[in-house]
């Protein structure tokens, strides 16, 4: 109806003068923006079916495209934006649901960039890592309270509970097979094995070829409990308990039949063709008592070799939660910020429930200090993490390590078009169309991954010798390294940091 | 290693290139009646016609035979083999000893007995460097040529000389052009494409007698002309290697390694027959590959080499007036064909092989169907609708463009 | 010797490499400059279709039989890279007729052939289709 007429978000523009009507651009796009007309011989293109995910632009060989911000628009209007007019319209239309997916895009302060990081000068001298050792090696997993010697004198080194060897302090996080395609799991598999640290399935088991990555690889136990089984489980170097997700904490995923391919099918063990629906909550677990059963039942099936990773979302009540979880027995608590990306959420959640992973992470790891069991987890954060500053800046704040999810992806080439949900990804990362999947070398995107992390790991290190520090673990927790700007009172008691100058 | 080759063509420049492969230094002598170094024989219609000259005709560079320390002989005539005594007798009374000799002799124009040809003062073949010499001296603005035959040669006479002279009238005794590698249809098709040069043919006629410049045709159709080219059809010398003991059917018998009947004789090119693949049957497949590769095979046997060349094709591109056509293997089979305007397509499937095929127009490619042929491909390993339809590597499994393609092994 | 070799399952049949290849032996500095209004003849071809593509050029056989057919000696190896002398090339065809890869093609004139070689023969310096390809479906390496 003319009524629904939405004004395209993003408009194509064409250098005539550059433009050689290859038709790479037509031949690139899954969302059939690109067209030839073999009448006049110039190409054209339909600027509605643009998610602007500048696959035609990266790939036209004269640079002859642009997307650019659609200047047609509804009256201005600060309370009513375009997005928030044609929103309604959309819903009006349809009746449903909004739909989106990868991070929550709106404008909430993040923290890190109001976090600056400390240097040495003159009284405790830096250190320079091309000299000198710099060590970025980390174990994730329970420590025991107090060092134990033999009959012998010796250190005790046979009583540690199971750990998780991190060569740097990052990990892929949890992505499944499903969401995101097989060479973009192939991608991170490598990339992990070669980094010497961890990628994790996600809710969407292991796929017979990866098995073999199986020492470098979370495997995930979530509410669907899709594709989990003794091999599953033994594959893998941990095992991820999945509570909820920064990207829609609260609620369920949804994986659409059309995505249950033949291969997906099998790796999941549910029909293909079929939706896959997880379930909000576990409907075993109501309580930290039921989650502990979980864990332990895991830990039995696993005979006590791999440590248990329990996974939330940053919401309200997290310190809490986070301390029930530190005494369920569980070696590892993940918490996911209310940044973390998704292959398909309720735009409404998506952009408005959950917490900043920054105040998540100080209130968690500050309220496991005051409790005295800091030791018994480890803490890993995620949703958000962009660069090796705020890696640095989430140690300092008292992680062990970091998940990095939308980064990775975009090193394997994603644009952030945030269409996810379309399964008609033109990187070959979120779908499992064969002939978008192709387009996503893992020859190609396990090296851009080795390659991301091993520049942030070279920074991180030359951030650390800047403060004096050698080692990562002595970096954890270490809150006087970091100084707020721009913060009132209230943050920078929750964040535990001083005010610049202060 | 003393190797001697008689003859200076394409199977020469193979068997050179050949030994030199397997011997970097047994001395190699050439013998040749031609005073050239080697050119390309079937450039000679492209010179006429100006797409190339004489020193762009060589078919090897000027440094070639000193590279290959080649002793030649130009302008000598070999005139008898001693294959007991294992050396060439000369002209010129001397002698030249072998351990290993080729036979490369190739083969002569064949002028049919034809009354009164005698009479005629202006008459040319068309098959060496200096037949084209003079035949293009011979030319002028106002000539009248008549060529007898319609075959290869002739037509790429006809085709080379139309710009120089006043008219061309073509006489074969056969009804329809290039019957040796074209069906029909694809006959009449590059008949009436040449015809549009003003090139005009009498077909299924042949002369009865000439007088002068005059001929009177079986028909009784009279024609005048100036200047007469005969390209009837080519003979294969054989006689030195039959004088020296070889078996000798249609051309000089040889195996796959290019041997003949005598120990220490080989033979290759237009003077030889060999084995067709897509007949099964020996005969003369007088045509530049085979010469090069038969050429090339024994020398490498010469010099000590394994090598065996088992897949000889009738095979032929050539072009008319910007009409090409590429042609291989044999029209008996089941027929599939494809005709559009100044396009033509045959292709013959026999037993569930390509026999054959005919290209006109569009050739792109061609050489997917000729391996096809070579290779003895099964079609039912081949989505042969698909390759019906163009040639293209589509057509075959993965697995076979792995090898293909990708470097993997078979 | 390194070639080009190409890996199926990674081509997209974006056909880029035909234009970079086409820019490469343009002699032009600027794609748009070589290209823009323009049929492009390029040396390598892709077949198929958007599930199943490749890119088709010169295979630069060790024992090539164009080279050892061409009746005008314009074909030759140097240095590994099958090569064409457009001087002496009399546009015959028989190379056409007989690379079993459908690798050889007329040059865009009709009157001659032209083929890969390897981007030795213009100022790309490697070959412009391994360079361009975005997936790393066409690699030049020794196998």
């Amino acid at each position: 109806m003319a009524i629904d007429y939405n004004i395209s978000e993003y408009d194509v523009v064409r250098d005539p003068q550059r433009c050689i009507a290859c038709r790479v651009c037509e031949r690139q796009c899954a969302n059939e923006v690109h067209w030839f007309d073999a009448e006049t011989g110039k190409m054209r293109s339909d600027e509605s079916k643009c998610v602007d995910c500048h696959r035609c632009v990266s790939l036209c060989p004269t640079h002859a495209l642009k997307i650019v911000k659609n200047p047609d628009t509804f009256r201005l209007n600060g309370q009513w934006d375009n997005a928030a007019i044609g929103e309604v319209f959309r819903q009006a239309e349809t009746g449903g649901m909004l739909l989106s997916s990868m991070g929550n895009p709106k404008n909430y302060p993040i923290y890190w960039d109001k976090m600056l990081i400390n240097a040495s000068q003159v009284t405790n001298p830096s250190i320079d890592p091309l000299r000198e050792p710099m060590e970025t090696r980390t174990f994730l997993g329970k420590k025991p309270d107090r060092l134990e010697r033999g009959a012998d004198g010796a250190l005790r080194t046979d009583n540690l509970p199971p750990q998780l060897e991190l060569e740097v302090p990052i990990m892929f996080s949890a992505m499944s097979y499903g969401s995101i395609s097989y060479n973009a799991h192939e991608s991170l598999a490598r990339a992990a094995t070669e980094l010497g640290t961890y990628y994790n399935t996600g809710e969407g088991g292991l796929h017979e070829d990866f098995y073999s990555y199986g020492p470098h690889t979370i495997v995930q136990v979530a509410s669907g409990r899709f594709g989990v089984h003794q091999k599953f489980l033994e594959a893998g170097a941990a095992i991820e308990i999945k509570i909820g997700q920064g990207a829609k904490p609260g609620i369920g995923g949804h994986l659409p039949g059309a995505k249950i391919s033949a291969d997906v099918s099998r790796t999941r063990m549910i029909p293909q063709g079929s939706d896959a629906i997880s379930p909000a909550p576990h409907h075993d677990i109501y309580s930290i008592e039921d989650l502990r059963q979980l864990v332990y039942s895991l830990k039995e099936a696993t005979n006590y070799k791999k440590p248990i990773i329990v996974k939330i979302a940053a919401v309200h009540n997290v310190a809490a939660i986070a301390s029930g979880i530190a005494r369920s027995g569980a070696d590892i608590i993940a918490i996911d910020g209310f940044r973390g990306g998704t292959g398909a959420a309720p735009t409404r959640i998506r952009d408005n429930v959950g917490i900043p992973i920054e105040l998540a992470l100080a209130s968690v790891d500050e309220r496991l200090r005051q409790e005295k069991i800091r030791s018994n987890v480890s803490l890993v954060v995620g949703g958000s993490i962009r660069n090796s500053a705020d890696v640095v800046k989430a140690i300092a704040l008292g992680a062990d390590a970091v998940y990095i999810g939308t980064a990775a992806l975009l090193a394997l080439g994603c644009h952030l078009c945030r269409t996810c949900q379309n399964g008609k990804c033109n990187w070959g990362i979120a779908t499992q169309r064969p002939d978008l999947v192709k387009r996503l070398n893992p020859d190609i995107g396990y090296k851009r991954l080795v390659n991301l992390v091993s520049a942030w790991q070279h920074e991180i290190m030359e951030m650390m010798g800047g403060m004096g520090i050698n080692s990562i673990e002595a970096l954890r927790g270490n809150r006087l390294m970091l100084r707020g700007i721009g913060l009132n009172e209230k943050e920078l008691e929750i964040l535990g940091i001083k005010h610049a100058g202060e | 290693m003393k190797y001697v080759i008689i003859g200076n063509s394409t199977a020469a420049v193979g068997c050179i290139e050949g030994i030199r492969s397997a011997d970097k230094t047994g001395p190699i002598t050439v013998i040749s009646d031609e005073p050239y170094p080697v050119y390309s024989r079937p450039l000679i219609s492209y010179l006429l016609y100006g797409k190339t000259d004489e020193e762009r005709m060589k078919y090897r560079p000027d440094d070639f035979y000193e590279k290959n320390g080649v002793k030649t002989l130009f302008g000598v005539k070999a005139e008898k083999i001693d294959a007991s005594g294992k050396q060439v007798l000369l002209g010129s009374g001397e002698s030249v000893p072998y351990d290993k000799l080729l036979v490369a002799t190739g083969s002569r124009p064949f002028v049919p007995p034809m009354a009164g040809l005698e009479t005629v003062e202006k008459k040319f073949s068309f098959m060496k460097l200096d037949d084209a010499k003079e035949l293009g001296a011979a030319l002028t603005p106002e000539s009248r040529v008549l060529i007898i035959g319609a075959g290869l040669i002739g037509l790429k006479c006809a085709e080379g000389i139309r710009h120089l002279v006043k008219s061309i009238e073509v006489v074969d005794l056969a009804d329809r052009i290039l019957p040796s590698i074209l069906d029909e249809e694809g006959s009449a098709m590059v008949q009436k494409h040449i015809a549009v040069q003003d090139i005009s043919f009498t077909l299924g006629d042949s002369v009865a007698i000439f007088h002068g410049n005059e001929a009177t045709l079986k028909s009784g159709k009279k024609i005048s002309f100036d200047v007469l080219v005969v390209a009837v059809g080519v003979r294969p010398n054989t006689q030195i290697a039959a004088d020296a003991g070889c078996r000798v059917g249609r051309g000089v018998t040889i195996d796959s390694r290019s041997a003949t009947s005598v120990a220490d004789i080989y033979a290759a090119g237009d003077c030889c027959e060999c084995r067709d693949l897509t007949t099964g049957t020996d005969r003369i497949l007088a045509i530049l590959p085979n010469a090069y590769l038969q050429g090339e095979t024994a020398g490498i046997n010469m010099a000590g080499g394994e090598k065996s060349f088992d897949k000889a094709i009738p095979m032929n591109a050539i072009g008319f007036f910007g009409l090409h056509i590429i042609t291989a293997g044999n029209y008996d089979g089941e027929v599939w064909t494809e005709q559009s305007g100044d396009t033509y397509k045959k292709l013959v499937s026999k037993d569930g092989l390509l026999r054959g095929f005919i290209l006109i127009g569009d050739v792109a490619r061609a050489g997917i169907y000729t391996s096809l042929i070579r290779e003895q491909t099964p079609l039912d390993t081949i989505d042969y609708e698909l390759i019906k339809r163009k040639p293209q590597l589509m057509a075959f499994t993965m697995q076979q463009r792995a090898v293909k393609l990708g470097g993997a092994k078979q | 010797m390194k070639r080009v070799y190409v890996n199926e399952k990674w081509c997209l049949g974006c056909h880029l490499c035909e234009y970079n290849c086409a820019f490469a032996n343009s002699g032009k500095n600027d794609m748009v400059d070589a290209l823009k209004d323009v049929t492009i003849h390029p040396r390598i071809q892709v077949e198929g279709d958007n599930d199943v593509s490749f890119a088709v050029s010169c295979r630069h056989c060790e024992d090539p039989i164009c080279v050892k057919s061409c009746i005008a000696g314009a074909l030759s190896i140097k240095d590994g890279v099958i090569h064409c002398d457009q001087e002496k090339c009399v546009g015959c065809f028989t190379c056409v007729l007989v690379c079993p890869y459908g690798a050889v093609m007329p040059a865009p004139d009709g009157h001659v052939i032209q083929k890969c070689e390897l981007c030795t023969n213009n100022s790309s310096g490697e070959p412009a289709c391994v360079k361009g390809c975005p997936n790393g479906a066409i690699v030049f390496e020794e196998r």
